[in-house]
C-alpha cells in the first residue's frame, strides 16, 4: 500500500501536466542568471557558489510544495486516503517521499553539473552534492508541515513560504557552512554535515507526525 | 450485520448542524438520506465516514469486524470524483485497489460494468463529467466494504447510466450490504427514508 502510494505519486509528477519537472527548471534558471549577475569575477563566484546553490534548492523545494496535499483535498482523494487501512503518517512519508524523489533527488543530481557553471572546485563540488543529499529530506519534510497545514487553504501556497521557510533556514546554514568548509579548512568539515543529517532525519520523524496530525483536523 | 447511529449530533463552525439523530439499517438495507439543501446531508454521510469528528452520540456496525474502525469498512462516493486527470482509468482502479485493500473485481472487469471498457486506456481527463461519475462508481466494485456513502449518486448520470447505478445497488443490497445515499431523487432501489428535515 505504502509502496502504491509512492509510486503513484511519482507518476504524476512525471506526466505531462505533472509538474514535477517544475522545481528542476527552477533551480536550473536561478543557477544559470547567478553568474550573470554577478559579474565575471570567478573567484567571488567559486566563493560563493555553494550558497547559491543551496539558496536556489531551497527555494526549488519550496515550488511545488503547497500541492502535495492540497491537489488531494481539491479533487476528494484525501477523503479517500484518510478512509485506507494505511496508517496516516505512513500516507504522510510516502508522499513526502514520492515529493522528494521527484523533485529534491533530481536537484542533487543536477547540482554537480552546475556547480561547473559557478567555478567551484571539484572538492567543493562533491561537498555541496553530498550535502545536499542529506539535506533535501529536511527541507522537503519541512515543508510538509505546512503543506499539510495548508491542504484546506485556497491560497495556501502563500502562506506555506512564510510558515516553513524560518525552520529551513538552520538547514541551508549547516549546509553552506559544510560546503565551505571544504574550501577553507579553518573549520571542520564533520560537525556541520552531522548536524546536517540529524536535522533530516528530525525533519522526517516530526515532519510525518506533525503532517498527520495537521491533516486529520483538516477535513471540513 | 447493522449499522446504528446513536442521538448523534454534529457541529460545524458553531452552528449544529443536527442533534440527538438516531436511525439504524440492516445488512441489505438501503437508507435515503433526504432533506432540504443544507440540511446535513453531506455532512451526515462524511460523519459516519469519519471524516469529521461526532460532537456527541455513537454510531457503529453490529457486530463490528475485529476491531476494524468503521471509516475502514465504508466507500465514499462524494461530490469530487477523486480521479487524477493524468491517469487511466485502469491505472486509478488498479491504485484504489491496493489503497482500499480487500480486492475485489479486477479493474477491468469493474469498467466493464460501468461501461468504460473503451476509455480503460486514456488518460481521465479526457472523460466526460458522466464518465467520471461512472468511474467513481467503478471503485465501489474493485475493493469490498460493506457500508457505500453516496453523496448525490445521481447528479450528471443519464438515464441509461442511472438504471446502471440501481443495479449495481440491487446487487450490493443482494449481497447483504448496506447503502446511505443523499439524493434528491428516487434512487431506483427500495429504500426507507431518512427525512433530515429543514432545522438548518
Amino acid at each position: 500500500m505504502f509502496w502504491a502510494l509512492v509510486r503513484r505519486d511519482l507518476k504524476l509528477a512525471t506526466r505531462i501536466g505533472g509538474g514535477g519537472a517544475m522545481g528542476l527548471v527552477f533551480f536550473l534558471s536561478l543557477v544559470t542568471v547567478m553568474p550573470f549577475a554577478v559579474g565575471p569575477d570567478l573567484n567571488l563566484l567559486s566563493r560563493i557558489g555553494a550558497a547559491i546553490l543551496w539558496v536556489a534548492a531551497m527555494l526549488a523545494t519550496l515550488l511545488g510544495l503547497d500541492r502535495i496535499f492540497q491537489a488531494e483535498e481539491e479533487d476528494g482523494s484525501l477523503d479517500l486516503l484518510l478512509m485506507s487501512p494505511l496508517p496516516l503518517p505512513l500516507i504522510v512519508l510516502a508522499k513526502g517521499l514520492a515529493h522528494w524523489l521527484a523533485t529534491g533527488l533530481p536537484l542533487v543530481l543536477a547540482a554537480p553539473l552546475l556547480g561547473l557553471l559557478l567555478a567551484l572546485q571539484p572538492v567543493v563540488l562533491g561537498a555541496v552534492t553530498l550535502t545536499l543529499l542529506v539535506g533535501t529530506p529536511a527541507l522537503t519534510f519541512l515543508g510538509v508541515v505546512g503543506a499539510a497545514l495548508t491542504a484546506g487553504l485556497r491560497r495556501g501556497g502563500l502562506i506555506l513560504p512564510i510558515l516553513v521557510m524560518p525552520l529551513m533556514v538552520p538547514v541551508l546554514i549547516f549546509g553552506v557552512a559544510a560546503s565551505n568548509a571544504v574550501l577553507e579548512a579553518t573549520t571542520p568539515f564533520a560537525p556541520p554535515l552531522m548536524l546536517l543529517i540529524a536535522a533530516s532525519l528530525f525533519a522526517v520523524v516530526a515532519g510525518v507526525i506533525a503532517g498527520a496530525a495537521s491533516l486529520r483536523h483538516a477535513g471540513g | 450485520m447493522r449499522l446504528f447511529a446513536d442521538s448523534l449530533a454534529c457541529r460545524r463552525s458553531s452552528r449544529v448542524v443536527f442533534d440527538s439523530l438516531t436511525f439504524e439499517a440492516g445488512a441489505g438495507e438501503a437508507l435515503a438520506i433526504v432533506g432540504p439543501n443544507g440540511a446535513g446531508k453531506s455532512t451526515l454521510l462524511r460523519v459516519i465516514a469519519g471524516l469529521l469528528p461526532i460532537l456527541s452520540g455513537r454510531i457503529g456496525l453490529e457486530p463490528m469486524p475485529d476491531d476494524t474502525p468503521l471509516a475502514e469498512l465504508c466507500h465514499y462516493v462524494g461530490h469530487r470524483d477523486a480521479l487524477k486527470p493524468v491517469l487511466t482509468p485502469r491505472e486509478q482502479l488498479a491504485f484504489w485497489q491496493t489503497m482500499l485493500g480487500n480486492a475485489a473485481l479486477p479493474p477491468d472487469e469493474a469498467l466493464a460494468i460501468v461501461g468504460l471498457t473503451h476509455a480503460a486506456g486514456l488518460p481521465s481527463g479526457y472523460l466526460s463529467a458522466g464518465q467520471r461519475r461512472r468511474l467513481a462508481f467503478a471503485r465501489l466494485l474493485v475493493a469490498r466494504r460493506p457500508v457505500w456513502l453516496l453523496d448525490e449518486p445521481q447528479s450528471a448520470l443519464d438515464a441509461a447510466s442511472r438504471d446502471r447505478l440501481a443495479g449495481l445497488m440491487a446487487r450490493h443490497l443482494a449481497e447483504g450490504g448496506i447503502i446511505l445515499a443523499a439524493t434528491h431523487d428516487p434512487l431506483g432501489v427500495s429504500a426507507r427514508t431518512l427525512d433530515l428535515g429543514g432545522r438548518g
